[in-house]
């Protein structure tokens, strides 16, 4: 098992050194200088020169990409362009606020999806399964910037029920503060409900099909060998479901965060994108995506403790 | 190519250069070891011994059966002669001719005359394909015209007993597993070969359906001339279809010999064993795997020595120490051509199980 | 021969078919014809189709033309009955023509990842070894951004425009479709008629043209009509940003972000644009959910 562990780890270093190129390289994709584009064009030569040095991008290509790896492992992400604050502090504090909403979301997400495809494999075929299914299709192709923007309308501009921007002010009462989660947190639990519902409902089915033919009964599934044998067997599947969705989480509440004008990591991101601040941006880009590497190895770590099976 | 099958069988094979007393197929030293991976950073960490130094001959229009426990290499034997995989090290001749070699003949030039029939009926059909494309879809790509190729799909039809009228159009999944196999037939005659290798070709079929295929086999073997490579794990089906026997255990050829003489008198103690655990023809006994006693043979890192030793009642220290080669049995009570690899007199000559 | 072909009693199989059944994809169309759902999505589809393709038969506005005195109308205004935009368009005419350059947005990536990601995909599941490996490995790479992410960082640095958000949502597509060809490329490649074509001389671009694409092309098929699904709700998501499509063109992930403003004022008129991206994502959902289940195969008996 530990061993296991191990060699998956050390599986994840490739990853983890192509996304850290993927991520330098996107920048050079575009033609022209981070600095060039930030500094009107009538500035001197000389202010250009002086800012390329500052910034580090008068070395050759392969030196830059080093620096700003062996920096970045050590959680320097330099300076921001835009306004030369380190990056690292800005992003720290926007990842903080994405987790917030992100985990809430997943929370809530997965556990209806679970409950919603739970009860539909237990009612297969009769209409709790339908109805579900059918909530199941809809929630897979629901835009969910749209569903925000829906929710928006209901709660806070027909009626006047929830705030529906930013997360509110530091010296507001907690309760107040709460409030404004809420909105967010249940266009977040959408994404994940949908696709999550349908798994456990298909992974259910089918062990019970496989083990107990003709036995699935509303009693029969709810006793407790019963129950700790499908965990057991549907687990691997659906938590490795619920890594890959935690990670759409996180890339996903750009667009929510939009909506809610919500100041996370993807508020930051479009920010960077439209000051062209270079720094944040490949900082931003590289947590998030360093971040969903690991969760993907936790969760094999997790499926391969669970099931003894999928270690090789 | 023409459209039909040659239809006497008397009349000479232009493709006979050897004359009769070349063997059809020399195999000599074939090898093929599988690594197994694992551990840190996938390392190789074992081999599958599947295939170790195997040697046979096969006479033109003889049946060789080989037989053996599932998993002792006789399916990697025929990828092997088939080309479908690389041998590690050895070399086949077929009729003179060192296959794959600049003064013998190219691969593509074997595959020719030799083809293969596999287990799993459904899986060997292209599901999209219809029963007289799968039969026609060899002569085509070896550049027969489409009349032609179909017309000798329907005459391939009618030859292994299914009406061309009535399945030339149908698909795989419509077709019974015994149907199936026919087809699989006619495909692997479909290039006029001479040597066809029968991969437990009835192993998936009913007990009535199997004696159908076997009959028809025999009937096929007469007529197109062919000469057959039998490969098979039911000793009763082999000793029904094969003129000489090899057995295998564990990658290593153990004996072999005229059918007659390896059924009448087992010298190997393993093959002994084999005739003792032998299937009954009761259907419901019928089992894949052959049940033996002692532990199950392992092919990653087998035994140093002899193979069988760990299994064998009359292992002695020299069994771990040399590999037994093949030879002639100790009491010579053979015409020659019947050699087992055992080092040990008594093993050899322990009382003969009775079958029947 | 003839006691060969009579040796076999064949009438008396009880397993043995009645009648020919008609070729495999004339089967999947019959079975396609008798579901109901996927005949209903396909219409509502061709139905949108026909509204933004045939635009000017259905309105006789001009999508890019509007009135100051005429902004922000509510739904059942006489003369436009979905109301206006915040510039006096008329909203039904922008989402007409909006549909032409969203699902163009939304096809375009999922067409150039079917044939990139298609091509190395059954490259590397038939190639496998050096050449599979690094394809894959390769591929490993981008899978470890999730794919909102990764489109958004394209696209933010090539800038907005159409071309560079069909660019980003290709790359994003590009590494599932790899993976999803190469398993069913393995898959057949290991399949014993695989084997055996092998081993009656047939060469490999022979094999893959007769054997493996005829397996691998329809699940391939099916998941580029639900990866459009997808590709709808993300490339409208780009323009929702302000990283695709620029004012002042019609599309409806941009109008959708232009209403946004103006919630208050016209709370209903905001929520439309995003109702067809919603609806024809699910169109193509649905779509490949029947594709899926006719197509069925039993390959494994
Ligand atoms: N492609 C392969 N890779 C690794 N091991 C293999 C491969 N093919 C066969 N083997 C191993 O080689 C041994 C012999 O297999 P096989 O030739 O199929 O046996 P048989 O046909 O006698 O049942 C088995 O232990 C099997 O696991
Ligand atoms: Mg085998």
């Amino acid at each position: 098992m530990l061993l296991f562990a191990i060699r998956r780890l050390i599986q994840a270093i490739p990853i983890l050194l192509g996304v850290s190129l993927v991520v330098f390289g996107l920048v050079h994709i575009v033609p022209g200088n981070p600095i060039d584009m930030l500094l009107p064009p009538e500035a001197s030569p000389e202010i250009i020169a002086q800012m390329k040095a500052a910034f580090g991008f008068d070395k050759p290509l392969y030196m830059q990409y080093l620096l700003w790896l062996l920096r970045a492992v050590q959680g320097d992400f330099g300076l921001s362009v835009f306004n030369a604050t380190p990056v690292w502090g800005q992003l720290s504090a926007a990842l903080q606020n994405t987790f917030v909403l992100a985990i809430l979301g997943a929370a809530l997400g997965f556990s209806m999806g679970i409950l919603c495809g739970m009860v539909s494999a237990l009612y297969h075929g009769r209409w709790p399964d339908k109805v579900f299914s059918a909530i199941a299709t809809v929630g897979v192709s629901l835009p969910h910037y749209w569903c925000a923007i829906v929710l928006v309308l209901f709660c806070a501009v027909l009626h006047d029920w929830m705030p529906a921007q930013g997360m509110g002010d530091d010296s507001l009462p907690l309760y107040d503060r709460l409030q404004y989660l809420v909105l967010p947190v249940i266009t977040l639990s959408l994404i994940p409900m949908g696709v999550i519902g349908r798994l456990v409902r298909a992974t259910v089915l089918d062990i019970v099909g496989q083990d107990f033919v003709g036995a699935l009964s509303a009693k029969g599934l709810t006793r407790w060998p019963v129950i700790r044998h499908i965990a057991r067997n549907a687990a691997p599947p659906v938590l490795a479901l619920m890594g890959l969705q935690f990670g759409y989480l996180l890339g996903g509440s750009i667009l929510v965060e939009t909506v809610f004008n919500w100041p996370g990591s993807g508020n930051l991101l479009n920010l960077a994108i439209f000051r062209r601040d270079i720094p944040v941006l490949q900082a931003t880009i590289l947590v998030l995506a360093t971040f969903f590497v690991m969760l993907n190895l936790l969760v094999d770590i997790a499926q391969a403790a669970i099931d003894p099976r999928i270690r090789r | 190519m023409s459209a039909s099958l040659k239809q006497d069988p008397h009349s000479p094979d232009p493709r006979d250069r050897g004359g009769p007393a070349q063997p059809l197929l020399i195999v000599d030293n074939l090898r093929k070891h599988f690594p197994v991976r694992g551990g840190l950073l996938n390392r190789q960490v074992a081999t599958v011994q599947a295939v170790d130094d195997v040697s046979f001959s096969v006479r033109k229009g003889e049946t060789l059966g080989i037989v053996g426990e599932s998993g002792c290499g006789k399916s990697t034997t025929a990828r092997l002669l088939m080309r479908l995989m690389e041998p590690d090290a050895g070399s086949v001749i077929f009729d003179g001719d060192p296959v794959g070699d600049r003064r013998g003949i190219s691969v593509s030039d074997m595959r020719r005359q030799m083809q293969m029939v596999f287990q799993d009926s459904y899986t060997s059909l292209n599901p999209r394909m219809t029963m007289a494309e799968s039969i026609a879809y060899a002569p085509r790509m070896h550049g027969l015209g489409r009349r032609e190729a179909y017309d000798r799909a329907e005459d391939l039809l009618s030859r292994v007993g299914l009406n061309p009228r009535q399945y030339a159009r149908r698909y795989p999944h419509e077709l019974s597993g015994g149907q199936r196999q026919r087809v699989n037939i006619a495909r692997a005659l479909a290039l006029e070969p001479r040597l066809v290798i029968l991969d437990e070709a009835v192993a998936a079929l009913d007990k009535s359906v199997e004696a159908q295929v076997l009959n028809l086999l025999t009937d096929l073997k007469q007529s197109l001339n062919l000469t057959y490579l039998f490969i098979s794990h039911d000793l009763n089906v082999v000793e029904y279809m094969s003129d000489r026997v090899m057995v295998m255990y564990l990658g290593r050829v153990v004996e072999a010999g005229p059918v007659e003489s390896i059924y009448r008198r087992p010298r190997h103690p393993y093959t002994r064993a084999l005739f003792a655990s032998k299937p009954t023809l009761d259907p419901d006994r019928r089992t894949t795997e052959m049940p033996l006693t002692g532990d199950p043979p392992n092919p990653i890192n087998p035994p140093s020595g002899c193979r069988f030793r760990t299994r064998c009642a009359f292992a002695q220290p020299r069994c771990a120490e040399t590999l037994p080669p093949l030879a002639a049995p100790f009491d010579g009570d053979t015409d020659g051509t019947h050699v087992v690899a055992c080092h040990i007199p008594e093993a050899q000559s322990a009382m003969a199980v009775h079958h029947g | 021969m003839s006691d060969i072909a009579m040796g076999t009693p064949l009438v008396s199989r009880p397993d043995a078919p009645a009648a020919p059944a008609p070729g495999y994809w004339k089967s999947v169309g019959q079975r396609l014809l008798t579901d109901k759902t996927t005949i209903a999505v396909t219409l509502v589809l061709l139905g949108i189709l026909f509204i933004t393709l045939g635009a000017p038969l259905v309105t006789h506005y001009d999508p890019y033309h509007g009135s100051v005195l005429g902004r922000l109308k509510p739904i059942g205004t006489p003369g436009h009955w979905l109301g206006t935009d915040e510039t006096g368009r008329d909203l039904w005419t922008r989402l007409c023509y909006g549909g032409r350059l969203s699902l163009l947005a939304a096809i375009m990536p999922v067409t150039i990842s079917l044939i990139v990601g298609g091509f190395l995909g059954i490259l590397a599941g038939y190639a496998g070894g050096i050449v599979g490996t690094l394809i894959m490995r390769t591929m490993d790479v981008f899978y470890a951004f999730p794919s909102i992410l990764l489109a958004i960082a394209i696209c933010g640095l090539l800038g907005n425009g159409l071309s560079n958000s069909i660019i980003a949502l290709a790359v994003v597509f590009i590494p599932p479709m790899v993976r999803v060809s190469e398993t069913v490329t393995t898959q057949s490649r290991n399949l014993d008629f695989v084997e055996a074509a092998r081993a009656s001389g047939t060469t490999t671009p022979q094999i893959i043209r007769y054997h493996v694409l005829a397996n691998v092309l329809g699940p391939i098929l099916v998941y580029a009509t639900s990866l459009i699904s997808v590709s709808i709700i993300l490339s409208a998501g780009l323009s929702f940003l302000g990283l695709g499509v620029t004012p002042p063109q019609a599309e409806w992930g941009l109008m959708l972000n232009s209403l946004r403003q103006a919630i208050y004022v016209q709370p209903y008129v905001a929520a439309l644009p995003g109702l067809m991206i919603f609806a024809t994502s699910m169109c193509f959902n649905l779509m490949s959910d029947g594709f899926r289940s006719a197509m069925d195969v039993r390959l494994n008996k």
